[in-house]
């Protein structure tokens, strides 16, 4: 874990004016011929720092993947703008990596070459890449599956081979759809406090969807609430939580209040996204 | 490999030597041609069948050791197997790079497709008597026949595997720092491998068909024409002995490839 550790320090503060990712009035709709189009996003706008950890919040089906299949410029952005500092967003980048819902590994490939694959890209050299895949399997509890084949492994653990993958290669945008859906409730946590740990030593944009409220208040600096048909953005809320998170934040009485809070709203989301259907 | 869970779901546990069960295994399972050799036998000595028309084994063996012994057989083997070989090849060579430009270019999609589809249904074999006026009677109207016949299924291959790969592959190789070109050899490929080599082993199945049929037609050796030239002189039992070692090599060809196939292959069902 050693190459970790010596990532500088540093807090995680996002530098105000300076945008790390601007979202301005995008709006997405699927097409498909014979059927009328669906409005996946309608007019996102959203500016997040270049520190920020961010959080997506939203019931399924709200256009949280589609948002960030278009910051990370897999699909083209039909309307409005995203921009990074590197420019508009418009095919994807080594500088945005993503940790896909369904994970996305190379069946074909090991745990370790999998990792392994991010970092020769990225130029780091043979040696320095083995060991940095070597850490990054060790920080998801891999190690002992490096020459596993995806198909080898339970669902949990190709989810955390994915995000060894995309976080070994440290980009300055970090995209991450439902990155612990598929682990037990331990192992989340482990995870949750390695990732806001990682976040901190080597502070980078993250855009991090879940349906988990609790998640998203531990680990967000500022939480999004969306809601579906259309996908909108509802409210924007701020995490006035310590910088430093552990065990003691989930007690304590912010903590507590501002996941109440927040599941109410997302509640409302909810039960109106159901209405909608019926 | 520290893996003690990988390899444990691996490889399942078999109750004594694996290698004695493999052979007992293989025995069992191609234990059904031997009712195949007693009908064969059977049918020569209840008379039904003259026996020049269906030799008994034993003749067969003999006259296919006195080939062997002869170099006849070899040499001829020879001959057929550098012809399809060179067809194979070409036509993987060609097939794969016309599939892939196929499933990952609309112009050469438009380009190829009708061609492709116009061309499959038809039997190679129509086009011996034009390829033989073309190139008349040397190898390269044979190779070019064997070809043509293994080119298709290639290219069929290459382009419905390189179609049905998971965009989120090519995603995820795109957001880690891999160019359009790299994409193609690191995902689309390997992603696509599975249905390669079914095409492949298609093409290997159709190269020996052609070539022993365009032997029978234009050739002056390889097997093909031995079998052809042995059956005119009526000499059965050496056309017999031609016409089962020629399905036992392309039965070996088969396994071979299967085999490598498999290993190839040992992600998918690791
Ligand atoms: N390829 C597609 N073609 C047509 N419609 C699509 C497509 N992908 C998504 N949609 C629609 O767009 C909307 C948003 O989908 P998206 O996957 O972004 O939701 P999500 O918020 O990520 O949901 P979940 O939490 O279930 O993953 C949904 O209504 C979905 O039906
Ligand atoms: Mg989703």
């Amino acid at each position: 874990m050693s190459a970790l550790r010596q990532a500088p320090a540093a807090d995680g503060a996002a530098a105000p004016g300076a945008s790390g990712i601007r979202i301005d009035t995008v709006t997405h709709a699927y097409r498909s011929p014979g059927r009328p189009p669906v409005i996946a996003l309608d007019r996102i706008s959203l500016d997040i720092g270049p520190t920020e950890f961010h959080a997506l919040l939203g019931p399924s089906g709200c256009g949280k993947s589609t948002l960030l299949y278009l910051l990370g410029g897999f699909i083209p952005v039909q309307e409005g703008a995203i921009t990074t500092p590197k420019g508009r967003v418009t095919a994807p980048g080594p500088e945005r990596s993503i940790v896909f819902q369904n994970f996305a590994l190379f069946p074909w490939k090991t745990v370790r070459e999998n990792v392994l694959y991010g970092l020769r890209k990225s130029g780091v050299g043979r040696e320095e890449s083995e060991a940095r895949a070597r850490d990054f399997i060790a920080l998801v509890h891999l190690t002992g599956f490096e020459d596993a084949y995806p198909s080898q492994l339970s669902g949990g653990m190709q989810q955390r081979a994915a995000i060894a993958r995309t976080l070994a290669v440290d980009p300055k945008i970090l995209l991450m759809d439902e990155p612990f859906g598929a682990l037990d409730a331990q192992t989340r946590r482990v995870m949750q406090e390695e990732l806001r740990a990682i976040w901190q030593r080597s502070p980078k944009t993250v855009v991090f969807v879940t349906h988990d409220v609790q998640e998203a208040v531990f680990l967000a600096d500022r939480i999004s609430i969306m809601s579906s048909r259309p996908g909108r953005i509802q409210h924007i809320l701020d995490v006035p939580l310590p910088k430093e998170r552990g065990e003691d934040t989930l007690e304590s009485r912010e903590f507590i209040q501002l996941s109440e809070h927040i599941w109410r709203l997302v509640r409302e989301q909810a039960v109106a996204a159901t209405r909608g259907r019926l | 490999m520290s893996a003690a869970g990988a390899q444990g779901r691996a490889a399942p546990a078999v109750p004594g030597s694996p290698r004695l069960f493999g052979i007992l295994d293989a025995a069992l399972r191609y234990s059904p041609l031997l009712v195949l050799v007693a009908i064969w036998e059977g049918l020569g000595l209840s008379g039904l069948v003259s026996r020049q028309m269906l030799p008994d084994l034993g003749t067969i063996l003999s006259e296919f050791w006195r080939m062997l012994v002869g170099g006849d057989l070899l040499y001829n083997t020879a001959r057929s197997l550098s012809r399809s070989f060179s067809g194979l090849a070409l036509a993987i060579l060609v097939g794969l790079a016309a599939g892939l430009a196929m499933a990952t270019a609309r112009p050469a999609r438009l380009l190829i497709n009708p061609v492709v589809q116009i061309f499959y249904p038809m039997p190679k074999s129509a086009l011996i008597p034009v390829v033989m006026i073309w190139l008349g009677l040397g190898d390269a109207s044979k190779v070019l026949l064997i070809f043509l016949g293994c080119l298709l299924p290639v290219v069929v291959g290459a382009y419905n595997g390189a179609r049905g790969v998971n965009p989120f592959l090519i995603w995820s190789a795109r957001s880690l720092g891999a160019g359009r070109f790299e994409v193609l050899r690191e995902v689309i490929v390997p992603a696509a491998m599975p249905e390669i080599l079914n095409g492949c082993r298609t093409a290997l199945a159709f190269s020996f068909i052609l070539m022993v049929s365009s032997e029978f037609l234009i050739a002056s050796d390889g097997v093909g024409y031995m079998i052809s030239s042995l059956g005119d002189g009526g000499i059965y039992p050496a056309m017999f002995a031609v016409i089962f070692f020629v399905a036992a090599i392309g039965f070996a060809a088969d396994r071979i490839y299967t085999a490598i196939m498999r290993r190839q292959l040992r992600w998918r069902n690791a």
